[in-house]
């Protein structure tokens, strides 16, 4: 980040509770509580929520896309950790 | 709203053939592109560029309604500019954001355009004259933006489309808010109508040079579209935004400033005249009647919110300082 340039915050929204926070965009901010502010006047003008989390944007870890196919590819190919390669009988009842 | 059909982008790419024919394929099969992606440098800059003009436009856009903010004929109708002037500031916002995602700062962009060198819509170098013109915006030129940026939530780039996405729920609103006025001043009294009568025969050639040069003379259009930045070619918007206004305006009793405009049984379609395109370029290029002063409200303000944005870093600053000095403290 260059000099003097105000850091960025992800901002995260519950839209009532009962839900998780979700990411909705992002805001600049010098501080934690202008953060919030922000985020307020930017993404809940309608009534889109009920709480706010603001994160530093510089703190989230992200996985690599290069690494895409050995994160994710595996998980594809294990048909069996789903319960419908089971077969059970219709005579059984619903399980 | 508003890129108008990418003035001046340079889509050429340097990659070599396999690189770009795997990214086509993945446009193809309508794959949205996310910010860590590989993708062609043709496609950051054009991305870059429209998101830019896009943002920019959403900014220098609040200008023109702001200046009728302190004279609406009434607390509703104030309420609702205020709240319609908040939403372009958000929306500047969402898009500067979806530009940094491609790694360019806000500070750069605001740069380039004090600068000239970023451009914004051409429509906002025009100026509100009378209250009847915050009508014909919102019906208009929230119209004609609404038609451009339909299409664009489905763009290939994943956070210029949900950001897309979240404007064009909120900006159908604010064309509604112009049509009723237009519709309270047209049935109004005869002054009432009149003003509404001339606000129309003001806005309606520059709302239609918003969708850009024609397609013959839009240079940089196919590879937007082959990229899927672009759904529809600047003449099929503006088809379509004719087609949906005309009737509308024919419901308020007014007329429109073009008597070459009529409906063509034969194409399904309203046919309409000529746009002066010596007029577009020459406002394109900074000779529009507001050009100057738009900027100079820009750069006034940007100077002028300086002493603000470095107040707040030091005061972070400083807070921070002292929240390790007591934690020191207190180990």
């Amino acid at each position: 980040m260059a000099k003097n340039e105000i850091p960025l915050w992800e901002v995260f929204i519950r839209p009532r509770n009962g839900l998780a926070h979700k990411h909705c965009g992002s805001v600049h901010a010098a501080d934690e509580v202008m953060a919030l502010q922000a985020a307020r006047d930017v993404y809940t003008r309608r009534g889109e929520g009920v709480s706010i989390w603001v994160v530093p944007s510089a703190a989230i870890v992200a996985s690599d896309p290069e690494h895409k196919d050995e994160n994710f590819e595996p998980a594809l190919s294990k048909v069996y950790r789903h319960p419908t390669f089971y077969k059970i009988p219709d005579d059984v009842g619903h399980m | 709203m508003y890129s108008q059909g990418l003035i001046g982008a340079k889509t050429d790419s340097a990659e070599d053939q396999a690189f770009l024919d795997a990214f086509q394929k993945r446009i193809d099969a309508e794959e949205k592109i996310e910010p860590n992606d590989p993708m062609p440098e043709g496609y950051r800059r054009t991305l870059v560029r429209q998101i830019g003009q896009h943002a920019h436009s959403e900014i220098v856009g609040m200008l023109p309604e702001g200046n009728w903010i302190t004279r609406a004929p009434s607390l509703r109708r104030k309420a609702a500019l205020l709240a319609k002037v908040q939403d372009e500031g958000g929306h500047g916002l969402y898009l500067y954001s979806a530009a940094e995602t491609l790694g360019v700062s806000r500070e750069e962009m605001t740069e380039e355009l004090l600068a000239g060198k970023a451009k914004y819509s051409s429509i906002f170098n025009y100026p509100t004259l009378t209250w009847a013109d915050i009508g014909a915006i919102g019906w208009l030129v929230d119209g004609a933006a609404i038609m451009n940026q339909i299409p664009l939530c489905r763009c290939s780039y994943g956070p210029y489309a949900r950001a897309m996405i979240r404007v064009c729920k909120e900006e159908s609103f604010h064309q509604r808010q112009g049509y009723e006025i237009m519709m309270t001043l047209a049935n109004g009294t005869p002054e009432q109508k009149e003003m509404a009568q001339d606000a129309l025969n003001r806005w309606w050639w520059p709302s239609l040079m918003m969708f850009g040069p024609h397609d013959s003379d839009s240079q940089h259009g196919d590879q937007s579209m082959r990229w899927k930045i672009k759904r529809f070619t600047n003449d099929e918007l503006r088809q379509q935004f004719v087609d949906s206004t005309v009737p509308q305006g024919e419901f308020l009793g007014l007329t429109f400033p073009d008597p070459n405009l009529k409906w063509n049984e034969e194409r399904g379609h309203y046919d309409f005249g000529e746009i002066d395109w010596d007029e577009f370029w020459r406002v394109v290029k900074g000779g529009g009647p507001m050009n100057k002063e738009r900027l100079a409200a820009r750069q006034k303000a940007w100077d002028e919110g300086a002493w603000v944005r470095e107040a707040a870093l030091a005061h972070a600053e400083k807070r921070k300082a002292r929240a390790e000095a007591a934690k020191m403290a207190a180990e």
